[in-house]
Order: C-alpha cells, then structure tokens, then sequence
C-alpha cells in the first residue's frame, strides 16, 4: 500500500517558481464564533491520498495551526488557526516548500447560489427515490391483486399508503418544477416544465380521489417515479455545468493577485486590491500586472495592454499616464495612485457593456422548450377532446374522466425531459476530458446552430506571448551569447529570448539597467542587450518597438525581432472551419497592419481593426441584424461586451476574469483545436437530442390511441414511460461510444503526414 | 391481510430511516468531497514515520 502511495509524483518545483507569488495574510478571515483565523487556499497539483497526507501533517505541525483540511474534489485547502494571522505566509511558503502551488482566495466570491441548488435538487431526489421505491413496491402488489383476486378493501387499503407516502413526496420532491413552470406562465409562456407539472399534480389528485371512492386505478407511482427520472437528469444536468463554473472559479483563484501598496510611511504592505481607497499609492514591480486603474505617479516604463485593447506594442508610460488594471509592466517599476475603485473603473464600464448587450441579445429558447410550446397545446387539446368523446359516445363521467387523465399521463413529456440533460452531461463530460468547460445550459444548442465565427486576434489567434521570429545579422551563436545574459532579467523580452535559446548557462556579473537593457563587463570589453539605443544602433527614435539589440565589441550588432505568434494549429483551425462553411471574421483593437498580417496568414478576406469594445458589439450586433448566428471567441477585456453580445462565445482559460466569466465555454491550452471539438460534439449532440425528441414523441403517439380508447392502466401507463426513458436513454450513450470510435479514426488519421491533412 | 397492518408501517419506519440518514449525510457535507473520500480511505491512521519512534 505505501508504494502505491509513494508512488506520485511531486509536481516540479519550476512550476511553482514561475508564477508570481500572492501574499496570503490579506486573505486571512476571523471565525466570529471560535475566533479562530481561517484562511482558504486553492491548490495546484493534489492529486492522490499522499499529496493529501503530504499537506494536512505538514501542517499540522506548524504551531498555531489546528485544522487543516484538503479538498481534492474542488482542489482546495481550509486551514484554521490561532495567533498571529502573517502565520498565513508560513501556511502557504510550507505547502509551496512541497511542491504545489497554493494561493488564497476568498470563499464568499466563488460559493453562490449553485451549490444550495444542486443541494437542494439532491434532497429532492432523495426523497423522490424513496417515495418511488416503496409506493412501486405497493402498486406491484395492487398490479399483482388484478389476477389472483385481491379483495377490494385490501386495494384501498394499500391505495391509501401510496397516497400517504406519495402526496407529501410530489409536494416536496416536485417544487423545482412547479416553480420553473409558474415562472413560464407568468411570463405568458410555456416550457416543458409545465406540462410536467400538470401530469405530476393531476394523477395523483384523480388517484385520490379514486382511492377515496374505493375505485380500481390509481397512478400514483406513474407521478412519482416520473419525478424521480426527471429529478435524475436535472440533477446530472446541473452537476456538469456547476462542476465546469467552479473550474473556472478555480482557474480564476489561481490568478488572484495582492496589490503593494505603499504606507505614509513609506512601507510597503501587500493587501488586497479590493481594500485599495482612492488616492492611495502601489508599487507594481517589472513583470507584474497593475492590479488598479490609476495614475502614474513616478517612473518611466512600458506596459503591455494586450489583455485590455488588444494591442501587442508596448505603451510607454511617464509620470502623468492613465493606466488601468490588467495591464503589464515591462520596464522598470512603477508607483501608480490609485484614481478609481469599484464603479469607476474601467472594469466596471465594461461590465455595464456586457450587461447591456446581454439584455439586447434575443432570448435563445431551448430546443426541448420550444418543443414544449407545440406539444403542450396539442396533448391538452387531446385529453380534452377525449373527454368530450366519450361523455358524447354516453360513457360515464367518471370512465370519461379516467380516460382523459390516462391521456395526459401517457403523453407526459418525460423522456422529452430526459431528452437534453443526457445527452448534454454525456456531451458535457466528453469537453471537459478535452479541456473544454461549458458553463452555461443551452450552449450546446447555440454552438451548433453557429453559421459565423468571429475570432479576436490578440490571445485567442495568437498565444499573446512575445517570441523570437528572426535574428537579423547575426547567428545562432550570437542567440547563445546573448540568451547568457537575458537568462538572468525578468522582463518578458529578454525571457522570451531566454525561451528561445532553450536551457543553458547564466553568465555573471550581468547589470541591468531599468528601462534600458543588460550590461555585462568582459575580459574582451563590453556585452550589451537592450533597446535601440542602448545597444545597437545609436539613434533613439522613441518608437516603442518589439526589439532587442545585442552589441559585442569588434562585432556589428544584431538585432532580435519578436511578435506575438499564432497559436501552432491556428491556420489549420480557421482553415477547418471555412471547410464546414462556416464565415470566418476578425475583429481586433490592435494596429490595422498587424491584424492585416495576421488575417492573410490564416487566409481571413474579412477584418477590422483598432475597434474599440462598443465597435466591436455594434459589428456583432450588426452580423446578428442580417439573420446570422456569430459564435465569438475572445479573451480581452475589450472582448467581453462582444461575448455577450454573440449567439454562443468561447473564451480560453488565459482570458482576463471578465471574459472568462462572460463566455459561455472555456477552453484551455496553447492550441485552438477545442473550438473544432465543440462545434463537433454541439452538432452530434444536436442530432442525438432530435433523435431522443422524435424517438419519445412517437412512442408517445403510438400509445396515444390505447389511451384515447381508455385501455391504459396504471400498469400499461408505467411500462410505457420506463421504456420510452430507457430507449432514450440508451440513445443517448451512443454519443459516448461514437466518441471512442472517432477517437481510434483520429489516431490512425494523425499518424499519416501532416502534409496529407493540409 | 392483518399482517399488512404492522408490517407495511415497520417497511416504511425502516425506508424512512434510510432517508433520514441521507439527509444528515447531505447536511453535514459527507458529500462535499467525493473524490477525497475514495482516496483518504488509503490513509493509515497511525502512520509510522509520524510517531515518535521507540528506541
């Protein structure tokens, strides 16, 4: 047993160097009750029962601590202590010193109202599944009663502890679908909730009062077993998309940073840029994100703006400049005061933007709903005209009413209501093992009706990292000397060049110069790397360009040029997707001559450029206007207005906060593939759920007429539903098994030559 | 038939029972760490490199 514990692995330590670090204390809370701190970590790189032990016995031991608890499910630590809260930093440098990454986060932002619903659909569940069970277990003794002659009091009698245990159950276990369909109905609509509904209170009233006549049928466990294969779908349904928010919760947490700001006194103290006033001062260091809109107060530097306009040449930035949070610092450190917080910020603008094309937005209805909209109508129709049938052809009310009420039972849409959710967890879980979260109910459906595709360019088509594309006058050689001295700066250019050369000695003795360059004294004179400027050419033009200089004595300098390349499989994704017919569009706030670059690279006829957030949703909006269905994907806060604004949007999971929360689905990794792998598993699902709809609605017509004629018992009643859900059911997972089977296709097909595919 | 007067009420205590427990499971948040669950099952409680060793 110890080896199989043993045996993981320890995540590599690089990982946990490479991030910045986020002060823990600020997020240090005090329990009312026990007065203890506590304070909440999400944790990278748990995996297995020893990285649990690893964590809590550590912990353990550190004085103060009394609790320590790991998660492995949602992937997070709560530990609870006495003392001093900077005991917060010991916790976290401790969990780190093993080797996962541990940043804290605030509970009250990721808990919402998801988990007390998907709590309370359990609750319900249970108790429908008990009610189910034991009240099946009494019809099939009244079923059983039919042939052997059971007494009629003994019917009652077993009749009225159905009603016992099933009335209470419907009243309790069907609430989320009495609410969903009063919430229609006040609206003046329907959704499949509401016929639902109507069978679920209308068979067990009509049993009653059967049972109460001492009469032969009551449908009791028809109603309550209906509830409980709908509460099971629904449950399913909404585990899946809560377990995809709270991964994208997590990947948000891991992103938390604290803020430096700086004391009267001159200290510096990290808190959380949340508690930041107006007019108060940060440092924000190279290599960091501003994490405040502010004013720059002192320092001159360069910011990357990618994440907030899309633009890939640096800003410079002088005393005096508007910065807004998100943004990088590339050169020297900069102190910024603070000129907005909470609804002033650029963030919040933006989120007004989202709301508002939100609300613009058409109201998408779910296939099964507008279903719902011609099948209710019809099946009421139909039980009412079946009434009026028979109370024409002379038979009793009360065989009349029977009949109508076997209709309505019938042609419940309980298999339409299982018709989505399986088919979409099914579909949901197989993204997920791709690095897709889908977050949001009905965008299964809305990805696959897209007919437009409109992509942002900064981040989404690009990896919205600087790396090397050419070395001008010089050679490899040149790119191993120069790699020696930016091996030992932070900022991104000279990290980017470091990545280039691969992994190799640091030199010593390096001077970095802020805002300037490398400077190294050598046997043989004088190494430096830095700007025009500084090393290279002498001029300085003060144009902010993506370029280093390396300059060597007896040797002409050599210029390194980055950009921002293409993720590796963009041009195959956009080509992909022109091959399905889809348009293909890029809409970017970054310069017209790079977008226009990057658009005849992946072979994009339509772009525009240096659009600003509301260019961009007038455009979708636009698009909307003229009958298409756009699906966006962006990861800018520029990008977020547009992602409310498309039919369906799609983020990857590098996109700012606001993005990500906006998309409808995330996708991680470097590659652009997952927005194929959607768009396919949405079209397959899509045809499944149509074939699950047709697959009920005729089984449920076809015993229509059993019903209509009043030959439907409770016992025909029951076996129809439970087959008709198994049938679709069953459809369903074939979803999972084409799945694998394409897989296999996939495999023997990416073994052939790239050169085949393309 | 007589027997159905006590017996069908005793099943029902029992299933009733069941539920109860389910609930109090649900309540206090058994269910909040599936997967830690199925792996601290692995744990040894006394584990030997954390007791002070004899001699």
């Amino acid at each position: 047993m110890s080896s199989t514990l043993s045996a993981c692995p320890l995540p590599p330590a690089a990982a946990v160097a490479a991030e910045p670090r986020v002060e823990p204390t600020p997020f240090v809370r005090v329990d009312p009750k026990s007065g203890r701190h506590r304070l909440d970590l999400v944790v990278e790189g748990v995996h297995c029962a020893a990285c649990i032990r690893r964590i809590e016995r550590a912990l353990a031991k550190l004085p103060g601590v009394e609790e320590a608890r790991v998660n492995l499910t949602t992937r997070r630590l709560a530990v609870a202590f006495r003392g001093d809260p900077t005991l917060a930093d010991r916790i976290v440098a401790t969990v780190e010193g093993l080797g996962y990454r541990a940043v804290p986060f605030d509970p009250s932002r990721l808990e919402g109202a998801d988990a007390v619903a998907e709590k309370e659909l359990l609750l319900c569940l249970a108790v429908a599944g008990f009610a189910a069970g034991n009240v099946m277990l009494l019809a099939v003794s009244v079923w059983s009663g039919h042939f052997v002659g059971m007494g009629e009091a003994t019917r009652t009698f077993l009749h009225w502890f159905q009603a016992l245990i099933a009335l209470p159950a419907i009243a309790f276990a069907g609430r989320p679908f009495f609410r969903s369909a009063l919430a229609a109905l006040r609206h003046g609509r329907t959704n499949m909730d509401v016929p639902i509904s109507l069978a679920v209170i209308l068979a067990p009233t009509v049993s009653l009062v059967e049972t109460i006549r001492a009469g032969e049928h009551a449908y009791f466990d028809s109603a309550v077993t209906l509830l409980f294969f709908l509460l099971i779908g629904r449950y399913l349904d909404r585990r899946a998309r809560g377990a995809a928010r709270e991964a994208v919760t997590r990947l948000l947490a891991l992103r938390a940073q604290a803020v430096n700001r700086i004391e009267p006194d001159g200290t510096i103290r990290p808190v959380r840029p949340e508690s930041l006033e107006v007019g108060q001062r940060i440092l924000v260091a190279t290599g960091e994100r501003i994490g405040v809109d502010g004013e720059v107060v002192q320092g001159r530097s360069e910011l990357d703006t990618s994440l907030v306009t899309g633009e890939t040449v640096p800003q410079p930035v002088a005393p005096g400049s508007r910065v807004f949070a998100g943004t990088l610092v590339l050169g020297p450190p900069l102190e910024v005061r603070v000129a907005a917080v909470g609804e002033g910020t650029l963030l919040a603008e933006i989120v007004r933007l989202v709301e508002a094309a939100e609300q613009r937005r058409s109201r998408f209805v779910a296939l099964a709903d507008r279903v719902a909209r011609l099948y209710a109508p019809f099946v009421h129709t139909l039980a009412a005209l079946t009434l009026a049938g028979w109370l024409l052809a002379g038979a009793g009310w009360h065989f009349a009413i029977m009949s109508a009420i076997a209709v309505l039972i019938i042609t419940c849409p309980c298999a339409l209501g299982l018709a989505v959710p399986a088919v979409q967890v099914i579909a949901a879980g197989r993204l997920v093992k791709g690095g897709t979260l889908v977050k949001s109910a009905t965008a299964l459906e809305r990805f696959a009706r897209i007919d437009t595709v409109v992509f942002d360019k900064t981040g989404t088509l690009t990896t919205g990292r600087m790396a090397l594309e050419a070395i001008e006058g010089g050679t490899a050689e040149d790119l191993e000397a120069a790699a020696t001295l930016a091996r030992t700066s932070r900022h991104p250019l000279a990290r980017a060049l470091a990545a280039a050369a691969g992994p190799g000695p640091a030199a010593t003795g390096v001077e970095e110069v802020p805002g300037r360059g490398l400077r190294r004294q050598g046997p043989e004179g004088t190494w430096r790397l830095g700007r025009r400027g500084f090393a290279g050419p002498a001029e300085d033009d003060g144009i902010p360009a993506t370029e280093l200089w390396f300059e060597r004595p007896g040797r002409p300098p050599v210029r390194f040029r980055f950009a921002d390349p293409l993720r590796p499989d963009a041009v195959e994704v956009v080509a992909a997707l022109r091959a399905r017919g889809l348009e293909v569009e890029l809409l970017s706030g970054d310069r017209t001559a790079t977008v226009a670059e990057v658009a005849r690279r992946l072979g994009i006829a339509r772009f525009r450029a240096e659009l600003s957030p509301t260019e961009k949703v007038a455009r979708l909006e636009e698009l909307a206007r003229t009958g298409r269905a756009v699906l966006m994907v962006g990861d800018g806060l520029n990008d977020a207005p547009a992602l409310a604004a498309a039919r369906v949007s799609l983020s990857p999971a590098s996109a700012v906060d606001v993005a990500q929360t906006t998309a409808d689905a995330v996708f991680q990794g470097t590659k652009l593939a997952p927005v194929l792998e959607v768009l396919e598993v949405a079209r397959r699902a899509e045809r499944l759920v149509r074939q699950n709809i047709a697959l009920s609605i005729v089984y449920n017509l076809g015993a229509v007429p059993l019903a209509v004629l009043g030959y439907v018992t409770p016992l025909v009643a029951a076996i129809a539903m439970s087959t008709s859900s198994l049938l679709v059911v069953g459809n369903s997972l074939r979803l999972q098994l084409g799945g694998r089977r394409e897989a296999a296709a996939a495999a023997t097909a990416s073994a052939r030559p790239v050169g085949a595919a393309a | 038939m007589s027997g159905l007067l006590y017996l069908i009420p005793i099943a029902l205590f029992l299933g009733l029972l069941g539920l109860a427990a389910f609930v109090w499971a649900l309540k206090s948040g058994q269910f909040e760490d599936l997967d830690g669950a199925a792996q601290r099952i692995l744990l040894d409680e006394d584990e030997p490199e954390d007791r002070p060793k004899a001699g």
